[in-house]
């Protein structure tokens, strides 16, 4: 085995840097939090010393029970599941039909088109958080318009900003992208061929979406909805920004535990359980999306 | 047939109207001779003046473009090692380390970052959020470059071989200019990801140092002025020449992400 042996010190020589580097900053400093969540918190922030002064060790479950004992922690957790299934859903409706018409476009346009969907993605995500600051501003035309349109059926004026409303817009305009680049890459894919075979035998075009088009496209839909929701459900720049007093997700608890009440082991917890319960709907969306996607294979 | 497509495109439209019209109106307001962002009342440079003698802001963006030439740097070289190595060589870890920072909601790695550096007493400031800036770009940087990788006809690198260039030679010359496109990408993205981040660097920054995403931040957080304006048409602008240039050099890379 005299050849295999270059071959493995070069995979090394290869592969070694970035790897230990991400060891060191990635692997390392996520295994750190996990054990920090079974800690408990220092007196001046950060965590107690590992050993106490009575020679005991440091470690319990406190963090843990705490989360589950109040209702408080809990309602966060589901408020934020909920909003970001709003916000996987609101971007489904609005990312198909462009998905479908890029997909239909000529091939030397969708290119461009699809350039236009990225492009304001890369723009600078606190930007676009701003903008709707601006947009949704009591000074601005919006809600002249809506509280002109309430003063005329008698009804107290409302802020836009600052509410939940806001919130999900600005979920829904930050991960709009990442709903419609998959769906894209499935549609494309489609064989024109099933669509004009069910026109001959009569299926109208409603027929024809519902029975052909969308149920092709579930891994699609799976794997837009995993790209849309993970992110949105960590999210704390948005709430922090354009949300009200009873828009607090989880990502500002997280924010909260480490930068103001420097409760790290609690911290910790939310943002380990915030990072199962994300990489675990994703990952159910998937399974749903292969068996969907093998169920149609075989009707 | 005609009516659906009449639908279609009103529904496109819309969709391009809610990603663009917001952009829009920051670019607009940044010229406007107003302190409220409500009406159009004026032409004006005004905001962009006050910019210049912002020496806050001028700081800050002199910090950003720092951190974002050495993290592009750092993480080109070591993000292009990860894609040669993952396409060439079986490292069970490589993969899942170098995607899972994508896959996971950033604040994670933002908080980690933050316990493991004050843990080592590390001093946060320019290089903890340079070092974690590195952390995230790596894998954009593989992806790309393994792509690249992957549309390559391998059977260049063995007739190389067979006229004895050494492995590493072969890489040189025949591997590394094919790559390339890819890597100038990479490079290219790693710097925008990096000069755009909010999240991880709000963790690893500390009290004292300030990027230019910080900066508006705290800007917006405290009032809203044209002056965050003129500053995002900026960056705006800069982010969309790195991004136009990147995807002139290598189209895939608008598919990577």
């Amino acid at each position: 085995m005299d050849a295999h042996r270059p071959v493995s010190w070069r995979k090394w020589a290869v592969g070694g840097p970035p790897l230990a580097y991400l060891v060191v900053f990635f692997a390392i400093p996520t295994l750190i939090m996990a054990a920090a969540s079974f800690r408990s918190p220092g007196e001046f922030g950060g965590l107690a010393p590992l050993v106490g002064e009575d020679g005991s060790l440091d470690i319990t479950l406190e963090s843990y029970v705490r989360l589950v004992e109040g209702t408080v922690y809990l309602e966060v957790f589901v408020k934020s599941i909920a909003y970001a299934l709003v916000t996987t859903l609101a971007c489904l409706a609005l990312a198909y039909p462009l998905a479908v018409l890029i997909a239909q476009s000529p091939r030397k346009y969708r290119d461009l088109m699809l350039l236009l969907v990225i492009l304001p993605f890369w723009s600078n995500f606190l930007i676009r958080i701003y903008a709707w600051m601006i947009i949704l501003g009591p000074n601005a035309a919006l809600a002249k318009a809506i509280n002109g349109v309430r003063a005329v059926f008698g009804a107290e004026p409302v802020s836009l900003l600052f509410s939940s409303f806001a919130v999900l817009v600005c979920l829904v305009y930050v991960h709009l992208p990442f709903m419609v680049l998959p769906l894209y890459a499935n549609l494309e894919k489609h064989d024109r061929a099933l669509l004009d075979a069910a026109q001959d035998l009569g299926a109208n075009a409603w027929r024809r979406f519902w029975r052909i088009t969308f149920p092709l496209s579930l891994p699609g839909v799976y794997a837009g909805a995993a790209l849309v929701f993970i992110p949105a459900l960590g999210i704390f720049a948005i709430p922090d920004i354009l949300g009200g007093p009873n828009d607090t997700l989880i990502g500002n608890l997280i924010k909260q535990q480490f930068l103001e009440t420097r409760d790290w082991p609690f911290g910790s917890v939310l943002s380990i359980v915030l990072t199962v319960a994300a990489l675990a709907l994703a990952g159910l969306a998937a399974w749903i999306g292969r068996r969907g996607s093998a169920e149609v294979a075989r009707a | 047939m005609r009516r659906r497509r009449i639908a279609l495109w009103t529904a496109a439209i819309v969709a391009y109207a809610f990603l663009y019209l917001p952009l829009v109106i920051v670019v607009v307001y940044s010229f406007n001779d107003s302190r409220l962002n409500a009406e159009w009342v004026g032409f004006t440079l005004d905001w962009y003046r006050k910019l210049l003698e912002n020496d806050e802001m001028i700081a800050a963006a002199g910090n950003s473009l720092l951190i974002a030439l050495v993290a592009s740097l750092v993480s080109t070289a070591l993000g292009t090692m990860a894609g040669v190595a993952m396409h060439r060589y079986r490292l069970r870890l490589l993969p899942v380390l170098v995607l899972a920072p994508i896959a996971i909601p950033e604040i994670l790695m933002g908080v980690a970052l933050l316990i493991f550096f004050v843990l080592l007493n590390f001093t946060l400031g320019l290089v903890s959020v340079a070092l974690a800036h590195i952390a995230f770009c790596i894998g954009f940087v593989a992806i790309v470059v393994r792509a690249r990788l992957a549309g390559m006809d391998e059977s260049l690198i063995e007739a190389a071989r067979d006229c004895g260039a050494t492995p590493w030679q072969a890489f040189v010359r025949v591997t590394l200019p094919l790559i390339m496109p890819g890597v100038a990408a990479g490079a290219l993205m790693a710097f925008t990801l990096s000069i755009d981040d909010f999240v991880i660097s709000f963790f690893t920054a500390g009290a004292g140092t300030v990027t230019l995403p910080l900066q508006i931040y705290s800007m917006i957080k405290i009032a809203v002025t044209p002056e965050v304006n003129a500053v995002s048409t900026l960056l705006m602008l800069l982010t969309l020449v790195l991004i136009v240039v990147a995807a002139r050099i290598s189209p895939s890379l608008l598919r990577t992400r």
